[in-house]
């Protein structure tokens, strides 16, 4: 890209360059006049050399680069001149095969768009289950899962402590197709408040051994009754009064044994006292609508659709950890 | 004329000369660049560092992420894919001196940000492989538990502007008070969530 502040700076350029490039031939020719000494030149008989003497009478002949080296140097002086009339050198001259690195990525592209276009547009034609039935779609569904998904949700799409298992039937926000496929276009940013300030450490106690008996974990049953109407006052808006949740804020059903953070006492009040994400940071899933295209997003869709809607039923839910 | 004998053998000809012809490829290549308006000009949506943002790329600086991870996606179509647009040179204006690298033993990071979420980073800084089992890259757990120190950002703003970023004094007596009750990972994640914005919009 040629955008100088002047024109001052394309004639610099390429005044500078094509005086080095004349430079050069200008010394490989007077180089090139030079001839190898054959005969006694010197009236005292000898050959004519550089005059450094080492050794007491090592001397050094003066003589010029063999020719085919020479030959070499100007062949370098002709691929310069060449190069410089095709490719973008001199300044502002553009070169005449109009050659930019931003234009040969755009072939690059370009190219590959038109191979890979019929294929995606293939795979957007058909629904999601009939895109995971297909074994090339899930091939490239892979792929792209191990780009762009595994860095969060593992290789495995097993998911690890705050990131969604994606192979099991438990779903924040939806599992079916068209949910799924926003998740990833739109990205999730499901945001727990934190309930220290307003319940209390007493409080929390309490409703945490209420959370745990809702998914038949070993719980203090006193504590866990005077949680009970805490958890209606402050969680049922969201997780439901059965605790069931709510995929409509993506608020996790509590009364089964998959935890994103954990079920132990100490996980959950954490988790309660100081929330789960912050208001106005990216605290979940980032969305990918710039970043992949319709295409990408329909396969990967296809894929994690697949990966719980195999032929075999779904692996049993892991058993709850205390 | 001057002679090759000559030359050899006077020595203020001799520097003069070489001087010169070793200099022509940075006055060709180097010099015209600085007035070059798409080397010098912030690409839309490229700000100066806030301050959190400036003491976490300083923190990136120490650690030596810059070891392993490069902040430059070229023109191939198979970084694009993987990373998103390629890098300009109007994103760097104000990394002084830019995080461009040449390694990989890591992924680049020139458009991390917004890639993960802040949580993703909290977990992937303290120990990589709760999140990655297959990473090989160092845990920075000291991270999280170091506290900025808010005086020593004014002096390296200051710094920053003698090369020509943008600050004002405003900021400059602002900076302390935006470092206060922040860890260095929390700056380091501020940092790394703002790395190549301004061109992530563009496939």
């Amino acid at each position: 890209m040629s955008d100088f502040t002047s024109s001052f700076w394309s004639w610099y350029v390429s005044i500078l360059t094509i005086v080095s490039v004349l430079a050069c031939a200008f010394l490989l020719y007077r180089m090139g006049r030079m001839r190898v000494a054959k005969a006694p030149q010197a009236a005292d008989g000898k050959t004519a050399t550089t005059g450094h003497v080492w050794d007491e009478d090592l001397a050094e002949y003066n003589n010029p680069l063999p020719r085919w080296w020479m030959w070499l140097f100007y062949i370098t002086i002709v691929f310069a001149c060449i190069y410089l009339a095709l490719y973008p050198g001199l300044g502002k001259f553009p070169g005449l095969l109009g050659w930019t690195s931003a234009g040969a990525y755009q072939d690059d592209v370009r190219a590959t768009q038109a191979t890979v276009a019929p294929m995606y547009a293939k795979y957007l034609t058909m629904d999601i289950p009939a895109v995971a039935a297909d074994p090339a779609a899930h091939a490239t569904g892979e792929r792209l899962f191990l780009t762009y998904c595994a860095q969060c949700h593992g290789s495995d799409a097993g998911g690890s402590k705050g990131f969604p298992n994606l192979r099991d039937s438990d779903w924040l926000y939806g599992g079916d197709p068209a949910t799924i496929k926003a998740s990833i276009t739109n990205g999730r940013n499901g945001i727990m408040p934190a309930f220290g300030p307003a319940l209390g450490d007493e409080k929390i106690r309490q409703v945490v051994n209420y959370v745990r008996t809702l998914s038949g974990l070993p719980a203090d049953s006193l504590l866990a009754q005077l949680g009970r109407p805490v958890f209606m006052e402050n969680c049922a808006a969201c997780h439901g009064a059965d605790g069931k949740g709510n995929q409509a804020v993506g608020a996790p059903n509590l009364t089964d044994s998959i935890w994103l953070y954990g079920s132990t006492i100490p996980t959950l009040i954490e988790t309660v006292t100081k929330g789960r994400g912050e208001a106005g940071t990216l605290t979940r899933m980032p969305a990918h609508k710039d970043l992949l295209d319709d295409g990408k997003i329909q396969l990967l869709a296809a894929y994690v659709w697949g990966l719980s809607h195999t032929a075999a039923a779904p692996p049993p839910p892991a058993p709850a950890k205390p | 004329m001057l002679s090759q004998e000559k030359v050899e053998k006077n020595l203020g000809w001799m520097i003069v000369l070489t001087v010169l012809v070793v200099s022509v490829g940075g006055l060709v290549e180097i010099v015209p660049l600085y007035f070059q308006k798409s080397t010098t000009t912030a690409v839309t949506g490229v700000t100066p560092y806030t301050p959190l943002q400036l003491a976490g790329r300083d923190v990136y600086l120490r650690e030596g992420c810059y070891n392993c991870h490069s902040q430059m996606i070229r023109p191939f179509r198979a970084e694009t894919e993987r990373y998103g647009h390629y890098s300009v040179a109007g994103e760097f204006v104000y990394d002084h001196p830019f995080q461009w690298g040449s390694k990989r033993t890591g992924p680049d990071l020139a458009r991390v940000g917004g890639r993960y979420s802040d949580d993703w980073h909290r977990v992937h800084l303290n120990n990589p492989r709760d999140v990655v089992p297959e990473s090989n890259m160092p845990g920075y757990p000291w991270l999280a538990q170091t506290p900025l120190d808010p005086g020593t950002i004014a002096p390296r703003m200051r710094a920053l502007r003698t090369v020509g970023v943008p600050y004002t004094d405003d900021d400059i007596a602002k900076a302390p008070d935006a470092l206060k009750g922040k860890t260095e990972q929390d700056a380091l994640i501020a940092y790394l969530q703002n790395l190549g914005l301004a061109l992530r919009n563009v496939r």
